[in-house]
């Protein structure tokens, strides 16, 4: 089961970094992880990752660039505190594919829609297949 | 000696929460066997009918095997077998 409190405080630094990806990459999908040391529940290292399907529809980690990370996340004694990816035609609301892939049940799940002007940042927990929307509380520093 | 399976966290019920496990086997696929000999219910969310599951990665050492030989890798006491839950999914 996922710990830590049923909302994503994130810093404002970051949020802004996952917003520049996903509208750099527009009209494809973007996708990455903010990486945080395991069991803080606190994201800090933005890691930006390939799209291997370069799709405007699906998004999936490159196999080899997603071993490297997850090495080095061990070998840091991190996990993956954020994993997030942008729709860019739809609102963000986890799609049924979203739901059937999501593995990595202690991850806040962000999803950046660039479908207006306006780029929606919102945040789930997704276990055994339910999602979970969270509050997401912007701060400028981790206290 | 014996090969090291590293188990990503959502597979850890079967392995009882450890991180890693032993196993042995000349290739992937006999290794596999043997893990689920071990761990019962493992095999069915690495493999189906038609080989590796596709949102699994399973890596020998530092190669995704699907540019190896599959489930037919050849493994050896020694190495490393990692696996890895795809991320993926989008809008579609």
């Amino acid at each position: 089961m996922p710990y830590g409190e049923a909302m994503l405080t994130i810093a404002r630094e970051l949020v802004d970094k996952i917003v520049a990806h996903a509208r750099a990459d527009h009209p494809d999908e973007a996708c990455g992880v903010v990486a945080g040391p395991a069991g803080s529940d606190r994201p800090e290292r933005f890691v930006p990752m390939e799209n291997a399907e370069r799709s405007p529809t699906f998004y999936r980690f490159d196999s080899m660039e997603q071993f490297r990370v997850w090495r080095e996340m061990d070998d840091k004694d991190e996990e993956p505190v954020v994993i997030y990816h942008s729709h860019t035609a739809t609102q963000a609301y986890p799609s049924r594919t979203d739901v059937s892939y999501a593995s990595e049940p202690n991850a806040h799940y962000v999803l950046v829609s660039t479908a207006s002007d306006d780029v929606e940042f919102r945040s789930y927990r997704i276990v055994e297949g339910v999602i979970t929307e969270e509050p997401v509380k912007i701060v400028e520093a981790y206290g | 000696m014996a090969i090291e399976v590293r188990i990503p966290t959502i597979l850890r019920t079967y392995t009882g929460g450890a991180k890693a496990v032993d196993a042995t086997g000349v290739t992937l696929d006999e290794l596999i066997g043997d893990l689920e000999s071990r761990h019962p219910g493992l095999k069915d969310r690495l493999v189906d009918g038609a080989g590796l599951r596709r949102f699994v990665n399973v890596y020998l050492n530092d190669e995704d095997v699907r540019f190896l030989g599959g489930l037919s890798t050849p493994v050896a006491d020694g190495d490393t077998v990692t696996v890895l839950p795809a991320v993926a999914g989008g809008a579609r």
